[in-house]
């Protein structure tokens, strides 16, 4: 990623020299340890938890600690139909998740609300809470999800921590 | 006729209806007043004994002069034979006997019926609506008349304005 420059001076027994931005080693870290959320709806929390065990193994890009509370996750992965009884709920768990915090809208039915265009279904998560990262498919392969996953570690270094994201950028990038 | 038709028109030949056999499949008919008489028919006669209540459903004939029809599939766990006993309901008296008194299991499945249908028990313990919300309001989703998407429920999330003003 063009900011750690480790193992150069392995040779000659000098030490390291890391040169980079306190921002871009606070997002490095942030990427790497995204903490999600066990939060399976329906179908596509099976290829969630497919994603998780060991044959695709999420943990390979940080993200395989699944929390079962949100006090303790900062990455909301809603994967399945949302119900609108069931809104209020995705919305207080999202409260209660501590910044910074990411969701990614795991499914066409989370994303749009698929084929239900029905009195009970909301017509996508981001109706009621902000979504980072849509990934399509009915459901998602668990391939897809790691898409998601890495586009978000991308936006994630995007993201300015200490210094205020220029205006431009900031409707670019809509973090 | 089949047999278990026989008898429910012998011993009800005022709420009798009528009995369709369609594919090993039996569907007796009877009319709302004798509904919980045959339903404790159905349940205590040695030769019926149908001990297991499958389940409850509901249909809109939106045409019909009697509207709505409750249907209610019952199972003999000792005999192994099934029944389905159904029923008419007119729109403006919507009201059919719960059988939660001789099926418990009908608690929760009425309750659906409830929900989805309009469709009210006399005697239910507990008639609430059961997939919507309590304060539900739009009226009741699987009639014909309501449409697909809703009345706008779906679209709108006041809690987003809690803590606002």
């Amino acid at each position: 990623m063009g900011l750690i420059q480790i193992g150069r001076r392995e040779k000659d027994g000098e030490l390291d020299v890391i040169t980079t931005t306190i921002e871009k080693a606070v997002n490095w870290a942030r990427k790497g340890s995204l903490w999600p959320m066990t939060f399976g709806l329906a179908c596509c929390a099976i290829e969630m938890i497919a994603a998780v065990s060991s044959r695709y193994d999420m943990d390979r890009y940080g993200a395989g600690v699944f929390r079962a509370s949100p006090r303790q996750s900062d990455l909301m992965i809603v994967a399945g139909t949302v119900c609108r009884r069931m809104a209020p709920v995705i919305r207080k768990i999202y409260d209660q998740m501590p910044e910074p915090k990411y969701v990614i809208a795991m499914g066409s039915c989370a994303t749009s609300g698929n084929i239900y265009d029905s009195y009970p279904v909301v017509q996508g998560v981001d109706r009621f809470v902000p979504v980072d990262i849509y990934v399509p498919g009915c459901p998602p392969t668990p391939e897809a999800l790691f898409d998601g996953v890495l586009k978000l570690q991308e936006r994630i270094m995007q993201k300015r921590v200490f210094t205020k994201q220029p205006e431009q950028v900031k409707d670019a990038v809509k973090v | 006729m089949h047999p278990l038709a026989e008898r429910i028109q012998a011993e009800f030949p005022e709420g009798f209806v009528k009995a369709v056999e369609w594919r090993g499949d039996l569907a007796v008919t009877v009319a709302r007043t004798a509904l919980h008489d045959v339903a404790l028919f159905l349940h205590n006669d040695p030769a019926m004994d149908f001990d297991y209540i499958v389940h409850v459903s509901s249909v809109d004939w939106p045409d019909d002069e009697e509207r709505f029809e409750v249907v209610w599939e019952f199972y003999s766990i000792r005999k192994r034979h099934r029944i389905r006993l159904k029923t008419r309901t007119p729109e403006a008296d919507c009201v059919v006997d719960s059988l939660t008194d001789i099926w418990q299991g009908a608690d929760f499945m009425e309750r659906e019926v409830y929900d989805m249908m309009g469709i009210r028990f006399r005697n239910h313990p507990d008639l609430r609506r059961i997939l919507m919300p309590d304060d539900y309001e739009e009226g009741y989703p699987l009639r014909k008349d309501f449409p697909l998407r809703g009345k706008g429920w779906r679209d709108t999330f006041e809690f987003l304005d809690e803590g606002k003003g």
